[in-house]
């Protein structure tokens, strides 16, 4: 067992930990943060988006004893005061979910984008959403509800480390 | 699926990492961007008795410019890789080919040593390192070598470092004036692997293309070197008359599997077309070594 202290959505947390826990399995089952989805087992769906120091990653693929020292948001860390984040509210808004499974690895990988972007074409927020994968909505308003998130006044928060996204 | 259990180390230097690996040889495992290992280990596809995490090697970060060389610290992540300036003005295709895998949250973790060592034959990098004659650099215990990229890459998922060997970095060298590049891969979709890859560099003397280096993903259990097409397009005219008859030749030599679907004739398609298409755009950069 490993000795752990994480901060996820702004609360600190102490634990002991396998090593073979996955962060994701961390985070559904020891804070209780289930928002935080578990799709596949490859890496391929996204569903398990969280952010780690100021960077999306795919939370099945660390293991929690990594995130030792560190500093998670999920969903469920977005909203303020009870009020939806705009990424939140412009889903609702614009029918940008069916089942809602993929949603909380969309808005995340969306936050990423829009941090290092925050004026992203249509094509750039394909790309950067190519890492999540929807079953029900054919992406069309997911890719309209990040667009209308982008141009809303308050979308923005602090910018993560690291360049501005350049798109092939 | 859950991992099976392993005891988990996370060194803070390179000789720690190394008496490690020396102490648990073939029972031990490196964690990179974990990207490819997760993955693997969720399966049970490997079962380390040891996870050496070296994350917390701050000496493997970073990019380090050399009279002749970049020298590229095997945990940069992709992301740090695209963004890099160094990179993008002295090895422009490596960040173009970077900029292609996988996704964001891929690349944030990802890295360009864990992409050396995992050796996929259907790897976007592999086949740059061979095309930009990158040297590989390993330290273990019996010090420090250089391994060349041609003989780094062994078998598939098999490269030449020693159980007890880390790989440090990647020596990249810098280019001379009139080399273009550009990187060319067809994945079917999105989320599936590259079906075939091909990196391309070459030097052009006026109307002229002097030699050419071209690296395959995917036509083999290694990347490969497209020996015929790069020996036809040596000497010949950088129209697209003869680029396209050169490429008519980069799968001659190879041994693309035939699977899920794709027959190695498809492969070897994919690659005529991919590598004419490469060898154009790479014609055309050269001049500005930027992307
Ligand atoms: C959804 C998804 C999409 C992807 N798409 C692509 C793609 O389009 N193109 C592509 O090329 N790749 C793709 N990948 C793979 C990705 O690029 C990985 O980053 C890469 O293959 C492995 O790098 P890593 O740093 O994550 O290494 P890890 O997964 O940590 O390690 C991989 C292997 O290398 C060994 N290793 C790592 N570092 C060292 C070292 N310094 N010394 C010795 N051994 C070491 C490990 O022990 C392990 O066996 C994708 C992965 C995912 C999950
Ligand atoms: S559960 Fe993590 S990518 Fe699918
Ligand atoms: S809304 Fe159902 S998977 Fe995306």
């Amino acid at each position: 067992m490993n000795r752990i202290s994480v901060n996820v959505d702004g609360t600190t947390y102490e634990d002991e930990v396998e090593p073979r826990l996955l962060l994701v399995h961390y985070l559904r089952d020891r804070p209780a943060l289930t928002g935080t989805q578990i799709g596949c087992d490859t890496g391929n769906c996204g569903a398990c988006t969280v952010d780690l120091d100021g960077a999306s990653v795919k939370s099945c693929s660390v293991l929690a004893v990594q995130a030792d020292g560190g500093e998670v948001t999920t969903l469920q860390g977005l909203a303020q005061d009870g009020e939806w984040h705009p990424l939140q509210r412009s889903f609702h808004e614009r029918h940008a979910l069916q089942c809602g499974y993929c949603t909380p690895g969309m808005i995340m990988a969306a936050r990423d984008l829009l941090r290092h972007n925050p004026d992203p074409s249509p094509e750039e927020v394909r790309y950067s959403l190519r890492g999540n994968l929807c079953r029900c909505t054919g992406y069309q308003n997911i890719v309209q509800a990040v667009l209308a998130a982008a141009a809303a006044p308050d979308s923005v928060t602090a910018p993560a480390a690291g360049g501005e996204q350049t798109w092939p | 699926m859950i991992p099976a259990a392993f005891d988990y180390a996370c060194p803070t230097s390179v000789e720690e990492a190394v008496r490690l690996l020396a102490e648990y040889g073939e029972e031990a495992k490196v964690l990179a961007g974990g990207q490819s290992l997760l993955p693997m280990l969720r399966r049970r596809a490997a079962r380390p008795r040891l996870v050496i995490d070296v994350n917390r090697v701050q000496r493997l970060r970073g990019v380090r410019e050399e009279a002749d060389s970049l020298v590229i610290g095997a945990m940069t992540t992709h992301h740090d890789v695209i963004h890099d300036a160094l990179v993008r003005r002295h090895a422009p295709l490596l960040a173009s080919a970077t900029e292609t895998v996988g996704d964001p949250a891929v690349r944030h973790r990802g890295t360009v040593g864990g992409s050396a060592a995992h050796a996929d034959p259907a790897g976007d990098l592999p086949p740059v390192m061979l095309a930009l004659n990158a040297g590989m650099v390993a330290e273990g215990p019996r010090g420090r070598r250089t391994i060349p990229a041609a003989e780094f890459f062994v078998d598939r998922l098999v490269t030449a470092l020693e159980a007890d060997e880390l790989l440090v970095g990647i020596r990249v060298p810098k280019p001379a004036e009139g080399w273009g590049f550009h990187y060319e891969k067809f994945q079917p979709s999105a989320q599936a692997p590259t079906l075939v890859g091909v990196a391309v560099a070459v030097r052009r003397e006026s109307g002229s293309i002097a030699e050419a280096r071209i690296g395959l993903a995917n036509m083999g259990a290694t990347p490969l070197r497209a020996a015929a097409a790069e020996a036809a397009l040596a000497g010949a005219d950088a129209t697209e008359e003869a680029v396209a008859r050169a490429a008519g030749a980069a799968a001659e030599g190879t041994s693309p599997m035939s699977c899920g679907g794709t027959p190695s004739e498809y492969r070897a398609h994919l690659a005529r077309v991919l590598t004419r298409r490469a060898v154009l755009r790479a014609v055309r950069s050269t001049g500005r070594n930027a992307v």
